[in-house]
């Protein structure tokens, strides 16, 4: 295949583009295993700044597993039935409800903490615990979740296969558990690794609904950046992208088998 | 599997079907199918087959207007298909896409808590009888249509139900394998001596299918009967129509002679006489094979036509003739090696008794 000029006038853009991105995100990496970033890499490499984010803030990185466990565990046993039942109706309500659960995607995260702050903060008890945030992160990833279900129970007609286990005498949970929930392992598998990835980079709800008790990493890493020494909040932010690197990563492989198979 | 299931009538009494959009899939139906009969469902698409089939497996319910389903003495009226006992291949076959082939099969002894050595030792005898051995292990998007078909039947029939439908099953094969299947399965249903409800729009696959057939039209039962009496007694045009092609002549019955629109004769039979009074309108259908074609003698009064094509199909000449009436072609099966080039003038002759009068 000849190359032309046009090939790689767009391989330099597309390259251009990239390192606008990327570069950033390395340097930031790099400082946080800099001695000091003012002086630059030849003041030599540490993990000084990593064993002090781990100090100062390794309990923001548990909540922040916790949250997203959590999270995604409620999104798969209310999402998957939620996306079951959208497909199996044929109400018009089913769009009403789509338009619903789409809509915390498209409203800013601070007006919907402040309504979920409106209706819940005056119990203080809930209002000062982990599972206030854990209400905000459900909210924004539960469509995520449903749309990634939904997209594949519609690629594929269940209603005849469950039609056939009925046919061989399987009860409504039979077949749910049987033949629904394994043909949509696929859509299921993609919403819980979205949903991991978005309850952990989350920072909009979760800064107007934490405590000073519920920091989750990027609500610390806002404040380590506000705080604390450059090269202190690049190592958090090192620790953020070791978190998050493998999630996005296992979510394109997904995507991509996904492609393949189709 | 030798043993016979304990078969079931299964009778349908005054069912409806209107859907939620208002479609009437279904008007007031009875129908019996008899204890160890295979009846087949026939009618152009949309005339409410599958719908009817529907009803009976339990999938869909009948109006509410006091019209019953019964296995044997059991009403199931108001029966799932999970409670029905009835065996269904579907289709498009439905099979699980999550399961192989031997899981697919046995699917339906583990819902119902079946012993591990028994379900080990029917599967044995599935594949076997089915002939798929070799692929139960592969996942079913491996298979051909015919083998997705065996392993359909297959898992429909090793719970021993007492009912078993069949979707038009074969509708997504090839012409070779169907017509080699549907004896195959014809002989299973009898080996096995179950009832079975058998969907399917082809006339030819119903005909070597079927204990009787019923011809559905528009959401009611046509005709019921044997395929003989629904092609040779059809009793209507519709059920005329539609199994296997049909002639029709129209014209005044004169001198117990039916005279065409272009003045050519039919003479009619005794029979045919009685049920018609003199210069009445009447329409009577002659089948293709019966007409036989011969040369001209007596221009003025033989019934007569004009060659406009002839199609050679091996096992007969198809001959279609104009001018026999001023509208509308005689079709004619020739079984002699005979050329017709067209624009011959040929007369037609039959037995008075092929003559088949259409009512209503
Ligand atoms: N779920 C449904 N809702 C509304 N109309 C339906 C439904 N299923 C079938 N029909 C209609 O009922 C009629 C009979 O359909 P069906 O029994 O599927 O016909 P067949 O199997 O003979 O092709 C058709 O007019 C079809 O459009
Ligand atoms: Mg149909």
């Amino acid at each position: 295949m000849k190359k032309d000029k046009y090939f790689y006038m767009q391989l330099l853009f597309t390259l251009a583009v990239c390192s606008f991105l990327i570069v950033p995100v390395v340097m930031s990496a790099v400082a946080g295993v800099t001695n000091n970033y003012f002086v630059g890499i030849k003041s030599g490499f540490t993990l000084r700044w990593v064993e002090q984010v781990w100090m100062l803030y390794s309990d923001t990185i548990w909540l922040t597993m916790k949250i997203a466990l959590a999270t995604t565990m409620i999104n798969v046993i209310v999402g998957v039935p939620c996306a079951y039942v959208m497909a199996s109706s044929k109400s018009r309500w089913v769009s009403v409800f789509d338009e619903l659960l789409t809509l915390p995607i498209a409203i800013p995260g601070m007006a919907i903490s402040l309504g979920i702050i409106s209706v819940y903060g005056g119990f203080s008890d809930f209002r000062s615990s982990w599972f206030f945030i854990l209400i905000g992160h459900v909210i924004f990833t539960l469509p995520f979740m449903v749309k990634s279900v939904l997209a594949v129970l519609q690629s594929f007609n269940f209603k005849v296969l469950e039609e056939g286990a009925a046919s061989l005498g399987a009860s409504f949970w039979r077949r749910f558990f049987d033949v629904i929930i394994p043909n949509c392992k696929a859509g299921i598998v993609a919403g819980m690794l979205m949903t991991l990835t978005l309850s952990i980079g989350e920072f909009n709800l979760t800064w107007m609904l934490h405590t000073p008790l519920t920091k989750t990493l990027p609500v610390g890493l806002a404040d380590s950046y506000a705080s604390m020494r450059f090269e202190v909040s690049s190592a958090y932010t090192l620790i953020f992208l070791c978190l998050i690197l493998p999630l996005l990563v296992l979510a394109q492989m997904l995507n991509n088998k996904k492609v393949q198979n189709n | 599997m030798t043993d016979k299931t304990n078969s079931v009538e299964i009778t349908l009494k005054n069912i409806t079907k209107t859907f939620s959009d208002g479609t009437l899939a279904l008007k007031p139906t009875d129908l019996t199918i008899k204890a160890e009969e295979i009846l087949v469902l026939l009618g152009p698409s949309g005339c409410g087959k599958t719908t009817t089939l529907r009803l009976i497996a339990g999938l869909e319910f009948a109006d509410s207007n006091g019209g019953s389903i019964n296995f044997g003495d059991k009403n199931v009226t108001e029966l799932p298909i999970e409670k029905r006992k009835v065996g269904m291949v579907f289709q498009s076959y439905a099979l699980f896409p999550n399961m192989n082939v031997s899981e697919n099969i046995v699917y339906g002894l583990k819902v119902r808590g079946i012993d591990t050595a028994v379900i080990d030792h029917k599967l044995a005898e599935m594949l076997k009888m089915f002939d798929l051995e070799k692929y139960a292990k592969r996942g079913v998007h491996q298979l051909s249509g015919g083998q997705r078909q065996r392993v359909a039947l297959a898992r429909a029939i090793i719970t021993e139900p007492d009912v078993l439908l069949l979707d038009e099953p074969l509708s997504a094969l090839d012409a070779l394998l169907k017509a080699r299947l549907r004896g195959d399965i014809r002989t299973l249903l009898k080996s096995l001596g179950i009832t079975a409800v058998y969907v399917t729009h082809d006339q030819e696959e119903a005909m070597a299918m079927g204990d009787r057939i019923a011809v559905l039209d528009h959401g009611e039962i046509a005709q019921i009967g044997s395929a003989k009496e629904i092609y040779l007694q059809p009793k209507n045009a519709f059920v005329a129509d539609f199994i296997g092609q049909m002639n029709r002549f129209e014209g005044n019955v004169i001198d117990a002679q039916l005279v065409l629109n272009t003045g050519k004769k039919i003479p009619l039979s005794s029979e045919a006489l009685a049920s018609s009074n003199a210069n009445e309108t009447l329409s009577m259908m002659l089948r293709p094979e019966d007409i036989r074609l011969t040369k001209v003698t007596d221009e003025q009064h033989a019934l007569t036509g004009i060659v406009s094509s002839s199609v050679f199909l091996g096992d007969r000449t198809r001959v279609t003739l104009e001018k026999v009436q001023k509208e509308g072609k005689v079709i004619v099966d020739c079984f002699q090696r005979i050329e017709y080039p067209s624009g011959q003038i040929v007369a037609l002759s039959f037995e008075s008794k092929h003559l088949i009068p259409l009512q209503g």
